[in-house]
């Protein structure tokens, strides 16, 4: 008698193979940087490779974060809206370490140049806005207080959208010359926000 | 009669790998490797993360050994040669500071020409051998401190400025000198696309003062530690004006021509507000970028270096050459 093959996997296995794979995808390459960092084999500048590897990884997974819904809705995937917090998180933490690699390793805790910088570098004070905005919607994704906010808790992390608006402000006026990269970025980000003028304009009704 | 009985684990020579097997087999992996990698945070920044890991050695340029008499300064800590020439400011070959290093190594040098012409009796072309012979080669230890707040300790080679203007014999007129780099799109990929480039007007075109190019420290580098420069620290021969921000210090330079009038300067053309045509190093006037009141010493130890350091004024050449701006508002003309 020939088993019965079932090739189908029920949806809670998919979501939690899928968060797996975020786990390491996330987590491998921050644990490489810091590991070469450390032991001084990231090009002459170690400081500038894990600001750089951060912040721009940080962006990454904020537009990943902001491509989940879309492509849910529009392949029928409902089980992918479940790895959005952890998406949102990772984006999150990536954005801390490019901070706290502001603070430890290029001005080295010396808080006068920290606060100095943040206040008289518009490039700094948009992203740092963008992070303490993160830092709310980080909080307020711990389940019982997302069930306890109600509707506004939706109010509450639409802010998404303004924050990577900030983010991609940040990266434009942090590049020296060429902004090339920049550019592309804001397309993809125009483009996602786009995609939820519908939105946009209920909001305005 | 011989009776040969091979131990188990010894190996026979038709299970060696064949060489090229071996070698392909190592590029596999790397592209393994790029595309795993690169799954989730995939950016053009992935190369330095990943540099390293899976690479095998690129095909270098020659420099060359130089007789030279050394810098007996041992008080400054110098900054290892594996990270000056690897740490590069030349967009000619890209804006990461890795390019120049990756994109450089099979730019030619050889032949060279460098033409010293406008307001001189003598103007005139040395080829690629004179870089090294025509003067005295001599080691200057110098701090070499970037605009974006970093700085570096190098052992550069070469000869005072000055000796190449006296031959040059410059007439009263001349009150500046210009210095302009290659310009070949072809060898400079910087030069043949805006987007790597950087958006800079080429070719990359500096000046000075002639009394700040006569000053002893003003040095024409054609190598650093004991050698010939490589291409991505501006082979085969470049300025080096330690008391100015690196941006200063022009590199792979074809042509020198004295002036009556202040020349165009490539960073103060982009960006007049950010980038000035003195642009000594003063940690009072600060860029709308970066501070520069401290800096990072770029030397050994990796993240955890301790090497936030306060920038001195004129880069700490001050002795030297604070007396060339006495009477200039170093606020206004920064």
């Amino acid at each position: 008698m020939v088993p019965k093959l079932n090739f189908y996997i029920k949806v809670k296995d998919k979501v939690l193979w899928l968060k797996l794979v975020i786990h390491v995808s996330a987590l491998i390459p921050l644990v490489n940087l810091y590991f070469k960092a450390f032991n001084d084999q990231l090009g002459a500048d170690p400081v500038e490779a894990v600001i750089h590897f951060t912040g721009i990884g940080a962006f990454n997974l904020l537009l990943i974060t902001l491509m989940i819904t879309p492509i849910a809705k529009r392949f029928k995937l409902g089980y992918l809206l479940k790895t959005r917090r952890l998406m949102g998180l990772y984006a999150f933490c990536y954005g801390l370490f490019h901070l706290f690699n502001f603070l430890a390793f290029e001005v080295q805790f010396d808080f006068y140049l920290f606060f100095s910088e943040i206040f008289e570098r518009p490039y700094i004070t948009v992203g740092l806005v963008a992070l303490l905005l993160l830092v709310v919607l980080a909080v307020t994704s711990i389940s019982v207080i997302k069930r306890k906010m109600g509707r506004r808790w939706q109010q509450l992390h639409n802010f998404n959208y303004l924050i990577v608006l900030l983010v991609a402000i940040h990266f434009y006026w942090s590049v020296k010359s060429d902004v090339t990269e920049p550019i592309i970025y804001w397309v993809i980000t125009l483009f996602l926000l786009r995609l939820r003028i519908d939105k946009f304009k209920s909001w305005f009704n | 009669m011989l009776i040969k009985i091979s131990k188990s684990n010894q190996l026979n020579e038709n299970s060696v790998t064949d060489e090229n097997i071996y070698h392909s087999r190592r590029k596999a992996i790397k592209q393994m490797g790029f595309m795993g990698a690169g799954a989730l945070l995939a950016s053009s920044f992935s190369n330095q993360a990943q540099a390293g890991f899976f690479d095998d050695e690129p095909e270098t340029f020659k420099t060359t050994k130089l007789n030279f008499t050394s810098d007996n300064n041992k008080e400054l800590i110098k900054t290892p040669e594996k990270k000056i020439i690897s740490h590069n400011n030349f967009y000619e070959f890209g804006t990461n500071k890795t390019d120049p290093q990756e994109k450089a190594q099979q730019f030619n040098t050889n032949p060279w020409q460098l033409t010293l012409s406008g307001e001189c009796d003598n103007p005139h072309t040395l080829d690629y051998d004179d870089l090294t012979k025509a003067f005295p080669l001599e080691e200057r230890i110098y701090r070499m401190r970037c605009v974006e707040a970093w700085s570096m300790v190098i052992p550069w080679i070469g000869f005072p400025l000055a000796s190449l203007i006296k031959k040059a014999a410059p007439n009263s007129k001349a009150k500046y000198v210009a210095f302009e780099t290659l310009y070949d799109p072809k060898q400079m990929p910087g030069q043949a696309s805006r987007r790597v480039g950087g958006g800079v007007k080429y070719p990359y075109v500096e000046g000075l003062r002639i009394d700040e190019a006569m000053n002893p420290l003003t040095l024409m580098s054609v190598g650093l530690y004991g050698k010939t420069l490589p291409p991505q620290n501006g082979a085969p021969i470049r300025l080096v004006v330690p008391w100015k921000y690196g941006f200063k210090s022009i590199k792979s330079i074809v042509g020198i021509k004295f002036l009556t009038h202040q020349p165009p300067t490539t960073w103060n053309i982009l960006a007049p507000k950010e980038y000035g045509f003195y642009a000594n190093v003063n940690p009072e006037v600060s860029h709308p970028r970066w501070s520069q009141a401290s800096e990072r010493r770029i030397t050994t130890g990796g993240l955890f270096a301790r090497n936030r350091i306060a920038t001195l004024p004129f880069n700490g050449y001050g002795e030297e050459v604070a007396s060339l701006y006495k009477n200039l508002n170093l606020k206004n003309h920064f």
